[in-house]
């Protein structure tokens, strides 16, 4: 029978299959961080459980840790603890664990595939929605809460019913300027944040192919925005090469096993999707968010819409608008903005650095500017250095932090204050989400370079 | 963590009447930072509730004494957003069992089933009849019967039926955990485990 590639991967895991309940998933990879497993340790205690297989899962610190003076002791005493019961916990069970200051140490979904741990046809799960990240490997991957965090420390395995499947088909070319990350805002301001709610995506057609493995990274990494559990591209040679010889990808014979394997991961001809839609590249423009939601997105150069054009409540659009402080109508160029944030799961490895430093080489950032720049991880922080970005970002006056999610949702002192505008990289532009009462416009790095230059909303194709 | 067993509910409702309540507004990232699953129902929805200062936002339902009871209403795509379960926790332990929406996002589901919270999903008219009879009469009961799948309104006379697939209604019938279900099949998934290509 003709099978897509997310049923290759899902079936080929289903170790029992319950009627009229889940399907009982075997998970290849389990990525872990300090905020939401403590309770699931604290579980398996209560309960008097082991790990079953210890070496399938792996730790990184992340989520709450500063993103400078990475080599003091951490000021706040609750983050502390938090990061110090990672890493008890990790030892006690025989867990790799890459915590502050290790040089494999960065945010989840970054060090992940820097490391190899993600491969194509493998179930990956983290405590973190944007673990669909890793679909761009071909792999299933999916956020999960503490519960499964503590099933899959306990038995490798979670209970989920089968999502349904949708393809997402983009042909044609990107034009100049136009990012994935772009892509995947337009995507979802078509579908908005509960259009691909229990379903798995598949990305297909030219503009994906095209696209870098950083690039499709990022798509992957927002599908969780449009409500899908996980994203998924069909790997291809682009993908071989790029996990080769990584530190945790098999090697000779067993490398040349697996090949074989993930050779036969691509949805076939007939294959069968509940629900199939289709884009055309050439029409997709920068994009930037306006609301509280990362759906409510819009090419640059466009008004923001009416109300009485939104499909979900007029009352909860316009309650979104009046926090951004934003009218219908007006137009998003030309805005001022306070802060940039360059960084995330989503656009924190070192193609985003390489955009945003093509921007702002020769410039200089406007002095009402706050910018964060956070590498991903340390080797994206060295690859910054290695390359010499950091020399031209320098020169422009910008200043590189230290790996980990920062402002991405602000756990630790990377806030930005109430009322304040911040143009980011990040994934989410929910109220207060980079810090109570804090507004952001999600964009690529191509256009929060551009409005780190010019202090306010720009298209970047005029600083090319 | 074991929770209480859910059968038939009879209560009033808090009606919050917004889309797309994501998970960072039903718990804020800041409050993440327990290792112990203690306290979060104080900050429930902690940004709507209180002022940078902690005073009291009044206009806010939470804080409004007219409304309460052990179901939680919510408008469409309720828990859109991040995985983290300390949403699902703040909502069961500030004293929800129930939240009724239209539309639930899919990890906050399922999140809410692992820990004992019944997320009940109704078609929108049916919704706006909950919101309309609640916000006339605050008083308003509903009964949520998990055994017959029903969401009743008694005082109008009609009910609807809502999905849940029958393991899940097993477990929350019982306050059984799917942890349990695992550790019985250890031995069939170290067996599973030898023959995985990765
Ligand atoms: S960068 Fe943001 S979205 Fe990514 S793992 Fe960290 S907190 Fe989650």
């Amino acid at each position: 029978m003709s099978k897509t590639l997310f049923d290759k991967v899902w079936d080929s895991h289903v170790v029992h299959e319950i009627t009229n309940g889940p399907d009982v998933l075997f998970i290849d990879r389990h990525m872990v961080h300090e905020v939401t497993s403590p309770v699931a340790f604290l579980g398996l205690k209560n309960r008097n459980s082991e790990v079953l297989f210890p070496e399938k899962t792996f730790a990184t610190a992340d989520h709450n840790t500063p993103t400078i003076n990475q080599h003091l002791p951490v000021k706040d005493p609750l983050s502390a603890n938090q990061l110090k019961a990672l890493e008890e916990n990790s030892k006690l069970h025989g867990i790799s664990y890459w915590g502050l200051g290790h040089e494999k140490n960065g945010i989840v979904h970054v060090v992940g595939p820097e490391y190899g741990i993600t491969q194509p046809g493998a179930t990956i799960v983290c405590g973190d929605s944007h673990t669909s990240t890793h679909g761009a490997f071909g792999a299933v991957a999916f956020g999960i809460g503490t519960s499964e965090v503590e099933m899959v420390l306990s038995t490798q395995c979670i209970m989920q019913p089968k999502p349904k499947k949708m393809r997402i088909s983009i042909n044609g070319k990107l034009s100049k300027g136009v990012t994935p990350k772009d892509v995947a805002l337009f995507i979802i301001s078509e579908l908005s944040t509960s259009g691909a709610t229990g379903y798995f995506v598949e990305y297909s057609g030219e503009v994906f192919r095209e696209m870098s493995m950083e690039g499709r990274m990022t798509v992957c990494n927002l599908s969780i925005e449009m409500g899908a559990r996980g994203g998924m591209i069909a790997p291809d040679n682009k993908t071989f090469e790029y996990i080769k010889n990584r530190e945790f990808t098999p090697k000779k014979e067993k490398w040349e096993k697996a090949m074989k394997y993930w050779s036969t991961l691509y949805s076939d001809e007939n294959a069968i999707f509940d629900k199939e839609l289709f884009f055309d590249g050439n029409n997709i423009q920068p994009m930037i968010t306006y609301g509280t939601n990362p759906g409510m997105g819009i090419s640059i150069s466009k008004g923001i819409p009416k109300a009485e054009n939104q499909d979900g409540g007029v009352k909860t659009y316009l309650k979104s608008l009046n926090y951004m402080n934003y009218n219908e109508g007006e137009s998003m160029l030309g805005k001022k903005i306070d802060f940039v944030f360059l960084g995330s799961c989503t656009n924190g490895r070192i193609e985003d650095f390489r955009e945003f430093t093509k921007i702002v080489k020769g410039r200089k950032k406007a002095c009402n500017v706050t910018a964060w720049l956070v590498p991903g991880s340390h080797k994206v922080e060295k690859a910054i250095k290695d390359e010499g970005l950091l020399k031209v970002l320098e020169q422009a006056g910008f200043e590189l932090r230290e790996p980990g999610c920062s402002a991405c949702l602000a756990m630790n002192d990377d806030k930005v204050p109430a009322g304040k505008y911040a143009v980011s990289t990040s994934n989410r532009n929910f109220e207060g989400r980079q810090g109570p009462g804090s507004r952001t416009l999600l964009a690529s790095p191509l256009v929060a370079a551009a409005a780190a230059i010019t202090g306010e909303i720009t298209d970047p194709r005029t600083l090319y | 963590m074991g929770y209480e067993k859910f059968n038939i509910l009879k209560s009033t409702t808090v009606p919050l009447s917004i889309e797309n309540v994501d998970t960072d507004q039903i718990i804020p990232a800041r409050f993440l930072k327990a290792t112990e699953r203690i306290g979060f129902g104080e900050n429930l929805f902690r940004d709507w509730r209180y002022n940078a200062d902690n005073s009291i936002k009044k206009e806010f339902v939470l804080n409004n004494d007219t409304y309460n009871g052990k179901i939680l209403l919510g408008g469409k795509n309720f828990g859109s957003g991040s995985s983290r379960e300390h949403a699902a926790w703040a909502i069961y332990d500030y004293g929800f069992r129930c939240v009724i929406s239209s539309f639930f996002a899919d990890i906050f589901r399922g999140n809410c089933l692992n820990i004992g919270v019944l997320p009940v999903q109704v078609s929108s008219e049916f919704l706006n009849k909950i919101f309309e009879c609640v916000f006339k009469n605050p008083k308003t009961e509903l009964v949520v019967d998990l055994n017959t799948q029903k969401v009743n309104i008694p005082c109008l006379g009609i009910s609807e039926s809502f999905d849940i697939n029958e393991y899940k209604k097993e477990n929350m019938l019982n306050g059984y955990d799917d942890i349990d279900f695992l550790t019985n099949m250890k031995d069939t998934i170290s067996e599973f485990a030898k023959n995985t290509p990765l």
